[in-house]
């Protein structure tokens, strides 16, 4: 139950595709999704293997709660070795696809192998089948998605696919499902891109089942009205989505700007929830048209969004005049705090083409932010850049590479390497803001002392949503820390790293976390699965995963250095706002985190801790 | 007043409980001649294989209802109608007075002139009389012949072939329901058929029929089939108007009805498979001979008999098919006409075919297999004769997207 | 007073929890593809419409059905298939034209919706009261009556 218990293997060196059961003894410790996914994976590949080799996998995972009517519970990860990090990826999407591939009777696809030549895998069901994507190949997700619909006759089809960026290999390419919703970070669909495969479409009629549904039903009730009654899940997020934290990171002066030059963008206000929802002067029509949920989810922080028909990106282009995924708050400040840009209408531009050609918003904000800073310094001219200025804040500029990365074309062909490998190109490593090869997102660690912990051990490269500390140091959900303070943060960070681990593999969103603790998950979970599932073994499984992904990146050969942060967080301090003179205090944190993980002082899990875990 | 409805149909009945809804006073009689409490043709199939009583298939279910509504419901034949007198004369001489008279007396299959069409274990499949024989005859492991792959001989296919018979049918035309689907659904349905252990034979006519002693001898103008134990006739139906020479009824095919259902003599209405009403499709007069037709036509000849003026915009020709599992359907001008345009999606490999006609930006005429949700959609288009504006191209391009279609143009605002 | 299903597709945000509600209740299980109200999502231009039986007076798929397997509640109005009689024909699936009347391949039996004999559980799994249950004359129902009418061929009395 919960579990459909089945997985298809696609090998697509041969062409095959061959069902097989679940290895429930795995599921009953890892619960699916990024937990499963990731045994399976380690199992299977060699950590060392060049992650854009026919020899690494690529997963599509669901989680147990896939497909029920949990809220929230519509998730899949796409599981593999990260062609950004090199590290373990596990990239985690909402929208309709996960339950889709749940309901055709699907927990996970395991991809193998590489096409001769461009493939896409359809399901409807039981059935699945490779067919040629010869016609496909070059197509945007946008034009992927309509042309699977219409090839199989099968509206109610749910499409992931890769645009053109993860074809022509951009390092930070995504898997797109339903149009916007995105596999996003660490180069998963760059993997895929470098299998040939272009989309996958699943269309399922089948069922899922819970092992109790009568405790489910009253468990997954209890959950909703929590999520109703709290705050931040039942107003803030459905009303201003997550752009509700603009204005509120900006205030708290973590809100990196000009490649983390500044802590506080004097226009975040025109880039906030706030401006989406107000008439714009222009056209007297706010950018904001609706919001819309995933599947199951009763919060519903999408943002559905519309350009101003007259604005310069689109003026000539009525293809951009219909509504689609608007800015969520990790993209308004990559594509705008972080180069400086303050059109909103420019950053949902911007936003529409990553969705459309299929790249992570975060790393090419802060990427194109570290090619700027490499501009102003004068390591970059125009002779690199093909003729264009990259200066902080020029939104025609912004739109422009949009444009050139999604095509991998003239200076985005540059952009597509992702901050740390174009930093290091010039000889400016230290310019990329980024861990294990992965930029940072919206949070400055030097005003949210913990995220600076957070980006530093996250086993993906530096990452909110592996322990969204914010939450504590900022909401003061569950309770309120100073984020100045690096006191406590240690164990902070892991308590939050391990019950992400959990709500991930669940099938959950971790938004949920803003109101749920494990003591609400924990009866969603036992009524729906096999097994006793509950605060403390969920707990336990959290960091069972979290041990598992570390030793996978040791053993592709990271160490304990890899857990530093960029030079600029560590000496130059915050110019501005409560974290004024402030650097990260890394140092003071690191050592206790090793020590709270169980792990020597080189950052490797003792043999205690990983035999105690099962590891 | 007397009102008077010959036939025990999904017609009669409706117009009788119709009648009784409009006029709590008046006298209705209801006659049916064949022995059983009104029933349902469509259900017979059902019986067949058992899934239904014979009490399964009456139309309507509690055994009071017709005493309730004060409906005399008469067993008897009717011979002939003195339309002068008001008058029916029934087959053991006596008669009965009538104020108004509705025609409900439905269709009769066609035996088609093949020699030894009247031996023993030769059947069609129309009355529940039919259905109890070939009940008893089609036994499991039995050759079951079937002449003709029409609507009506699908539908029996199915229940044969169920009841785990060897099944060959033979059909004259090119392709199976020639008169429902085109023929690439034809042939779709064909393969299905075939994919499922029947003997199909199109472009073939049965042209004699002997008793060996052992089974049915069936000759064929090509190819040979083994010996069959049951024959069963589905050549198509014809109205049953034969009684109503020289009344004064003005027929052609069925009895012409006007646009309130009532035939050239006053107080004579028709309805169901015997009524030659309005085509909604064509504007022409047709014999559609289906379910929904004959209920569309029992209600409104009732109304308008009670006095109440209603007018027939027509009915649309539609029918559903469910194949040993592959569901198909038609409806309106699904083959096209002059000046229309055709979207078709065409999926051999899975058994799906989506096929919509379009005059102008407006839908005329649909067929479907493999498909089972909003179908009811075609219907609603085709009737309303909605615009769909832009979203024609849209379906031009996708026929799948006529359901998101439909419930755009219905809320307005969606483009 | 007979109540009905008033749904504001403004209010709608596509979560489908009212076809979870819906397949769980009527089928055992979590099916959107077994649901008998269905989000429409219309993406460029930002909306999602559900969708179900309007319990219409005129009842077309109770009118064809062959065998009295439909019937309307005296009370709630409401039009319930019977199981035990319906043969599964699918007559009144091209009947209704609404298209809100469908065949279950797994039962072999139509299903449409019921109200859920007056509690619906789409109203109660809606987090945005996009779907709520009040009285027949609301606005919105309206609409879908005068589309009804449209699309009527039957008794356009004039007397």
């Amino acid at each position: 139950m919960a579990w459909t218990r089945k997985i298809l293997r696609v090998n697509l060196t041969t062409g095959t595709c061959e069902t097989e059961p679940l290895n429930m003894e795995w599921a009953k410790k890892y619960l699916g999704q990024r937990g499963l996914g990731t045994k399976y994976l380690i199992e299977e590949i060699d950590p060392k293997v060049d992650p854009l080799s026919p020899d690494n996998k690529l997963i599509f995972a669901t989680g147990p709660l896939t497909g029920t009517c949990a809220s929230t519970a519509g998730r899949y990860s796409v599981i593999t070795k990260g062609a950004l990090t090199g590290a373990i990826a596990c990239s985690n999407s909402g929208g309709y696809f996960g339950a889709e591939l749940k309901f055709a009777g699907w927990d996970m696809i395991i991809f193998e192998g590489k096409a001769k030549r461009p493939v896409y895998l359809s399901i409807v069901d039981d059935k699945a089948e490779l067919h040629s994507a010869k016609d496909l190949w070059g197509k945007s997700v946008w034009d992927t998605d309509a042309a699977l619909k219409s090839i199989h006759q099968e509206p109610m089809m749910h499409v992931a696919a890769i645009g053109v960026a993860g074809e022509k290999g951009n390092m930070y390419a995504c898997i797109v499902n339903d149009l916007h919703r995105a596999a996003g970070r660490s180069g998963v669909g760059t993997v895929m891109g470098s299998k040939n495969l272009k989309a996958v479409a699943v269309r399922g009629t089948q069922g899922v089942s819970v092992e109790n549904f009568r405790a489910f039903m009253k468990a997954t009730e209890a959950g909703k009205k929590t999520l109703q009654e709290n705050a931040v899940t039942g107003e803030g997020l459905p009303a201003y989505g997550t752009q509700v934290l603009m204005n509120v990171i900006n205030e708290s002066g973590a809100l990196p700007t000009r490649n983390f030059h500044d802590v506080q963008f004097e226009s975040a206000h025109d880039i906030s929830a706030e401006a989406m929802a107000e008439p714009r002067r222009s056209d007297g029509k706010p950018n904001l048209l609706a919001n819309q949920a995933c599947f199951s989810c009763t919060i519903a922080c999408g943002r559905i969004s519309k350009i101003d028909e007259n604005h310069f990106t689109v003026v000539n282009k009525p293809e951009y005049w219909h509504a689609s995924g608007g800015l969520e708050y990790e993209a308004a400040w990559a594509l705008g705090a972080a180069t400086g840009v303050k059109d909103l209408e420019a950053l949902t531009y911007a936003n529409f083409i990553c969705n459309e050609q299929g790249y992570d918003p975060i790393s090419f904000g802060s990427t194109l932010a570290a090619a700027m800073d490499m501009y102003e310094e004068g390591i970059l001219t125009k002779k690199q850049t093909g003729g264009v200025e990259l200066k902080f804040g020029s939104a025609e500029m912004l739109t422009q590479m949009a444009e050139m990365t999604g095509k991998c074309e003239g200076f985005g062909k540059q952009l597509a390497l992702g901050s740390k490998r174009l930093c290091e190109k010039y000889g400016r490593a230290e310019l990329s803001m980024s861990v294990k090869g992965q930029e940072f997102p919206a949070y400055d660690p030097r005003g949210i002392q913990g995220m600076g912990l957070a980006y530093a051990t996250s086993n993906r490269g530096a990452c909110h949503l592996r322990g969204y500390t914010v939450a504590s140091e900022i909401l003061g959900i569950p309770e309120k820390t100073d984020p100045l303070a690096t006191d406590g943060k240690a164990g902070l960070v892991k308590a939050f790293q391990d019950a992400t681990a959990a709500v991930d593999s669940a099938g959950l969103c971790v938004f949920t976390t803003f109101a749920w603790t494990l003591e609400d998950i924990a009866p969603q979970i036992d009524a729906a699965c096999e097994g006793n599932w509950t605060p403390d073994t969920l707990l336990e499984s959290g960091e069972r995963i979290w041990n598992m992904e570390r030793k996978f990146n040791l053993d592709a050969g990271f160490t304990g250095k890899d857990d530093s942060l960029p030079k600029r967080l560590l000496k130059d301090a915050a110019k501005t706002g409560p974290a004024k003179g402030l650097t990260s205090g890394l140092d003071k944190m690191l050592p206790e985190y090793y020590q709270v993980r169980g792990w020597n002082n080189k950052g490797v899990p003792t043999k205690e801790t990983l035999n105690r875990l099962g590891v | 007043m007397n009102y008077v409805i010959i036939g025990a149909g999904p017609a009669g009945v409706v117009a009788a409980e119709t009648l009784r809804k409009h006029d709590a006073k008046g006298s209705i009689t209801l006659i049916g001649d064949e022995g059983e409490p009104p029933y349902s043709r469509m259900a017979l199939p059902y019986y067949l294989i058992d899934k239904i009583s014979e009490q399964g298939t009456y139309l309507r279910q509690t055994a009071d209802h017709y005493d309730n509504l004060k409906i005399k419901y008469r067993q008897a034949h009717v011979n002939s109608v003195d339309t002068k007198a008001k008058t029916l004369v029934f087959g053991d001489g006596k008669t009965l007075k009538y104020g108004k008279l509705l025609l409900a007396t439905g269709a009769h299959p066609i035996r088609p002139p093949v020699t030894g069409l009247d031996l023993p274990g030769v059947h069609t499949c129309w009355t529940l009389e039919d259905a109890r024989k070939i009940h008893q005859l089609a036994q499991s492991g039995a050759h079951v012949v079937l002449m003709g792959a029409g609507f009506i001989g699908s539908i029996v296919l199915e229940a044969l072939v169920m009841k785990g018979v060897s099944l060959s049918v033979v059909e004259m035309e090119d392709r199976m329901v020639p008169r429902m689907m085109d023929d690439i659904a034809g042939n779709m349905l064909k393969n299905w058929c075939k994919s499922k252990g029947v003997r199909v034979l199109t472009g073939t006519r049965i042209t004699e029929l002997s008793d060996t002693g052992k089974g049915l001898k069936v000759g064929l103008n090509k190819g040979k089939l083994p010996v069959a134990q049951l024959v069963v006739v589905a050549a198509g139906v014809q109205s049953n108007i034969g009684f109503l020479k020289g009344s004064g009824i003005k027929t052609d095919v069925g009895v012409l009805v006007d646009d309130r259902l009532q035939s050239n003599v006053e107080d004579v209405y028709a309805a169901g498979d015997v009524a030659q009403a309005k085509d909604l499709s064509t504007g022409e007069r047709n014999v559609l001979a289906i379910q929904p037709a004959a209920v569309e036509h029992g209600r409104l000849a009732a109304m308008n008999m009670a006095g109440l003026d209603t007018r027939h915009r027509g009915s649309l020709p539609m029918n559903i098919l469910d194949t040993l599992g592959l569901i198909s359907s038609s409806f309106g001008q699904w083959m096209g006409t002059k000046g229309s345009e055709t979207a078709k999606m065409v999926d051999k490999k899975n058994y799906r075919y989506l096929r919509l006609e379009f005059l102008g930006d407006r839908l005329i005429g649909a067929q479907s297999v493999g498909m089972s949700d909003h179908l009811g959609m075609l219907r609603g288009l085709i009737q309303s004769e909605t615009s769909l504006g832009p979203w024609k191209q849209t379906l031009m391009a996708s026929p799948s997207r006529i359901a998101e279609a439909y419930v755009a143009k219905m809320h307005g605002s969606l483009g | 007073m007979q109540k009905t299903l008033v749904i504001d597709p403004g209010k709608c945000t596509g979560c489908k929890q009212c076809e979870m509600a819906c397949s769980y209740v009527k089928e055992g299980t979590f099916n959107p593809s077994k649901s008998r109200i269905r989000v429409f999502d219309f993406h460029t231009e930002a909306r999602f419409v559900p969708y179900t039986c309007t319990q219409c007076d005129d009842a077309w798929c109770q009118q064809a059905c062959p065998v009295d397997a439909i019937t309307t509640d005296p009370v709630s109005g409401v039009k319930q298939v019977h199981d035990n009689l319906c043969v599964g024909c699918k007559v009144c699936t091209i009947a209704c034209p609404f298209g809100t009347i469908n065949y279950n391949v797994s039962t072999g039996k139509v299903i449409k919706c019921d109200h859920c004999g007056g509690d619906p559980e789409c109203v109660k799994a809606c987090p945005t009261q996009a779907i709520v249950y009040s009285d027949a004359e609301q606005a919105g129902f309206d609409k879908m009556r005068q589309w009804a009418a449209k699309t009527d061929n039957a008794p356009q009395t004039t007397a």
